[in-house]
C-alpha cells in the first residue's frame, strides 16, 4: 500500500467510526429507526462520499456530478450521517430525524434534502432509477458515474432483476451497484446455516448470469472497497456489481449478526456500551 | 363549439404515434419508452423513424417506470407507454414513490384504456385507472375525446413540467374537435348546448354522449354536453355552473362508477351545489372479452344507456 493510500484509508476509517457513533446517537435520540443495515453499509458509503465520488456539496444538483441512489432506503440514517459530515447540511440537523417538518424523512426524499439523488423506500425501485440515471448520462453524453446500494434481502424483489437485465442490455459501464451483503433481513428465513440467514446463495453467480461484471470484496475493508471502485472503472461494455460482504450491526458486538437489531432502538446503557466498542474498534 | 356531424373516424393511438414521433424530432429531451407493446400502442413509429429516441424496456413495467424517473433526473423527458391496465395497476407504486411524489417530468400514456380493448377481456381492460391516478398528489390526469384532442394534449404535456397521465383508446372514434381546438389544463369544454340537463363526460364517452344528446333532442329533451378532458385538475366552476343552469347532471365515462369522473363530479356537487345526479359507468363487476357494441350494451355505457339515465335524472328534478 502506498503511503498516500495508507493515509486515505486511515482517514476513511476514522470517518467510518464517527459515522457509526452518529448513527446510534441519532437513532437513540429519535427513539426510532434502523440500526443493523446502516451499520453494515457505513464503510462503503464513507468511501463513496469521502473518496470515490465526484461531488460538490455547494452544488448538490450540478449536472456533471456523480450520483448515488440508496435503493435500500430504510438505511437512510447511514446516508444522512454521511451527507451531514460531507457538508450537505448541518450535523446538528440529524437531531430532527423522524420529526415533523424534518428534511430527514424516514426514507430519503430527493425533493427536500440536498444530496439525495433519488427518493427511495419501496424496495427494488432504487436500482431501476439508477439504471435510468446511468442511461440518461449516456444519452446526454455525460461522463458522470452512477452508484447505487441495494440490500441482499431487497434482491428478493423481482424488480431488481428487471433492472439487472436492462442495465446489461444497454451496456451501462457507467453504473456500479453495491450489494450490501449482510446476510440478514428484518425477520428472514428459519432453518438456515446461521441465525435466520438470507438464502441468497452465490449472488456472484446470479449477477454474472445477467451479464454483469462481478467484484466480491470485504465491505468493511476500505482499501478493498477503494480498489473495487477503481477496478470497476476499467470495465467497458457492462455494468459492475460489487458484492460487499458485510456484517449486519458491524462495530458493536451485541448487535452484530443479529436480525433482532434490524430496527431496534438502543437504550441509554446499550448506547453507552456500543459507543465504547465503536471507539475501541472491535 | 363543434357537434358530431362528421362521420370521420380516427384512432387515438395512430395520432399518438405520429405526434410522439414529431416531438421526438423537435425536442431533444423527448424519449419513448416501450414495455414491448409498440405495435399495439403505435410507439413503433419512433422505433422505425427515429430509432435513437426509442428505448425498449422489455416486458417489465415496474422497472420501466423507475427507469423513467431516473432518466427524468438527468433532464430528459421520458414518455412511458404501455396498456393502461398495466400502467395503472402493475407499476403504480413505482409511479407514486419515484414519479408523483418527487414531481418528476415523466409522461405516462395508458393505451387501450376502458372497456374496448380489442377482444382481450378483463385482464387488459382499464376501468380503474382514473380512480388510481387521480388519487396521487402532483398527478395530472387527462382523457381526450378524439385524435385532435390527443395531439393537443400531448403538445401541452410536452411543455408542462411534471407527471402527466394520458388515457387513450384503441379503436377509431368519431372526430369531435376541429383543428383550431385549444386544450387548456383544468378547463371543461361545452360541446353541446342544452337547458334541461347536462351530461358531463370524458374521453371516449364524449362522442357517445353527443349522440345520446342528439337522440334525446328528437324526443324534445335538450341535453347539454360538457366534455371534461382534464379530470385532474378538475374544472369545478364549470360543474357548479352546469348544475345552476340545467339543474340535473349525468356523468358518463368508460370507467368504473367508483372513483372516476362520476365520483369527482359528485364530490364537487355535494360540497358546492347539490342537484340531482346519476352516473353512467361500469358497475361493480368484472368485465369480459367481446365485440365493442356488445360490451357497451352489456356493461351499460352505450348511447342508449346514457339517454336512459338522462330521462331518469329528469324525473328527480
Amino acid at each position: 500500500m502506498s503511503l498516500l493510500l495508507q493515509e486515505k484509508v486511515k482517514m476513511l476509517n476514522r470517518r467510518a467510526t464517527e459515522t457509526r457513533k452518529l448513527i446510534l446517537e441519532t437513532i437513540h435520540h429519535a427513539g426510532a429507526g434502523h440500526v443493523g443495515g446502516p451499520l453494515s453499509a457505513v464503510d462503503v458509503l464513507v468511501s463513496l462520499y469521502f473518496e470515490e465520488m465526484n461531488i460538490n456539496p455547494e452544488d448538490p444538483r450540478g449536472v456533471d456530478r456523480d450520483r448515488f441512489v440508496l435503493s435500500k432506503g430504510h438505511s437512510a440514517i447511514a446516508l444522512y450521517t454521511v451527507l451531514a459530515q460531507r457538508g450537505y447540511f448541518p450535523i446538528d440537523e440529524l437531531k430532527t430525524f423522524d420529526e415533523i417538518d424534518s428534511r430527514l424523512q424516514g426514507h430519503p426524499d430527493m425533493k427536500i434534502l440536498p444530496g439525495v439523488d433519488m427518493s427511495t423506500g419501496s424496495l427494488g425501485q432504487g436500482i431501476s432509477a439508477a439504471v435510468g440515471i446511468a442511461l440518461g448520462g449516456k444519452l446526454c453524453k455525460k461522463t458522470f458515474r452512477t452508484y447505487c446500494m441495494i440490500g441482499d434481502g431487497e434482491s428478493q424483489e423481482g424488480q431488481v432483476w428487471e433492472a439487472a437485465d436492462v442495465a446489461s442490455k444497454y451496456q451501462l459501464d457507467n453504473l456500479v451497484v453495491i450489494m450490501d451483503h449482510n446476510k440478514l433481513q428484518q425477520y428472514g428465513w428459519a432453518g438456515t446455516v446461521t441465525e435466520r440467514e438470507n438464502p441468497a446463495f452465490s449472488p456472484e453467480k446470479r449477477w454474472e448470469a445477467f451479464g454483469w461484471n462481478v467484484i466480491s470484496l470485504d465491505g468493511h475493508d476500505i482499501e478493498q472497497i477503494i480498489k473495487g471502485f477503481e477496478e470497476a472503472k476499467q470495465i467497458k461494455g457492462k455494468p459492475t456489481i460489487i458484492i460487499s460482504n458485510t456484517i449486519k450491526g458491524k462495530g458493536v458486538s451485541f448487535m452484530e449478526n443479529s436480525y433482532s437489531w434490524h430496527a431496534r432502538v438502543p437504550n441509554d446503557k446499550e448506547l453507552e456500551a456500543a459507543i465504547k466498542e465503536i471507539e475501541m474498534g472491535v | 363549439m363543434t357537434s358530431l356531424k362528421t362521420v370521420e373516424k380516427v384512432a387515438m393511438r395512430d395520432v399518438f404515434g405520429e405526434t410522439l414521433l414529431k416531438l421526438s424530432f423537435d425536442d431533444p429531451r423527448v424519449f419513448a419508452l416501450d414495455g414491448d407493446l409498440a405495435t399495439s400502442t403505435k410507439v413503433d413509429r419512433i422505433a422505425e423513424k427515429n430509432a435513437p429516441k426509442f428505448l425498449q424496456m422489455g416486458i417489465a413495467e415496474q422497472n420501466m417506470m423507475s427507469v423513467a424517473a431516473g432518466l427524468a433526473t438527468t433532464g430528459l423527458q421520458p414518455w412511458a407507454t404501455t396498456f393502461a391496465a398495466f400502467l395503472s395497476k402493475r407499476s403504480i407504486d413505482q409511479i407514486q414513490v419515484q414519479i408523483a411524489q418527487p414531481n418528476l417530468d415523466v409522461k405516462m400514456v395508458g393505451a387501450y384504456s376502458g372497456l374496448l380493448t380489442g377482444l382481450t377481456g378483463k385482464t387488459h381492460q382499464a376501468l380503474e385507472d382514473i380512480a388510481i391516478f387521480r388519487s396521487l398528489a402532483n398527478m395530472v390526469v387527462l382523457a381526450p375525446a378524439d385524435g385532435v384532442e390527443t395531439r393537443k394534449m400531448m403538445e401541452f404535456a410536452n411543455n408542462h413540467y411534471g407527471p402527466v397521465y394520458i388515457r387513450l383508446a384503441r379503436d377509431p372514434l368519431p372526430v369531435v374537435f376541429s383543428e383550431d381546438y385549444k386544450f387548456e389544463l383544468g378547463k371543461a369544454i361545452k360541446v353541446r348546448e342544452g337547458k334541461d340537463v347536462t351530461i358531463i363526460s370524458t374521453g371516449t364517452q364524449t362522442g357517445r354522449s353527443l349522440e345520446a344528446a342528439e337522440q334525446l333532442a328528437e324526443e324534445g329533451i335538450e341535453a347539454a354536453v360538457l366534455h371534461m378532458p382534464s379530470i385532474k385538475p378538475l374544472d369545478k366552476e364549470a360543474i357548479i355552473k352546469a348544475a345552476d343552469e340545467t339543474g340535473a347532471i349525468v356523468t358518463s365515462e368508460e370507467h368504473s362508477i367508483y372513483g372516476g369522473l362520476g365520483s369527482a363530479v359528485a364530490e364537487v356537487l355535494v360540497e358546492e351545489n347539490p342537484v340531482p345526479m346519476l352516473r353512467v359507468g361500469v358497475k361493480d363487476r368484472n368485465s369480459e372479452s367481446g365485440p365493442n357494441e356488445a360490451l357497451l350494451q352489456k356493461y351499460e355505457i352505450s348511447i342508449d344507456h346514457i339517454a336512459a339515465r338522462v330521462k331518469e335524472v329528469l324525473k328527480k328534478k
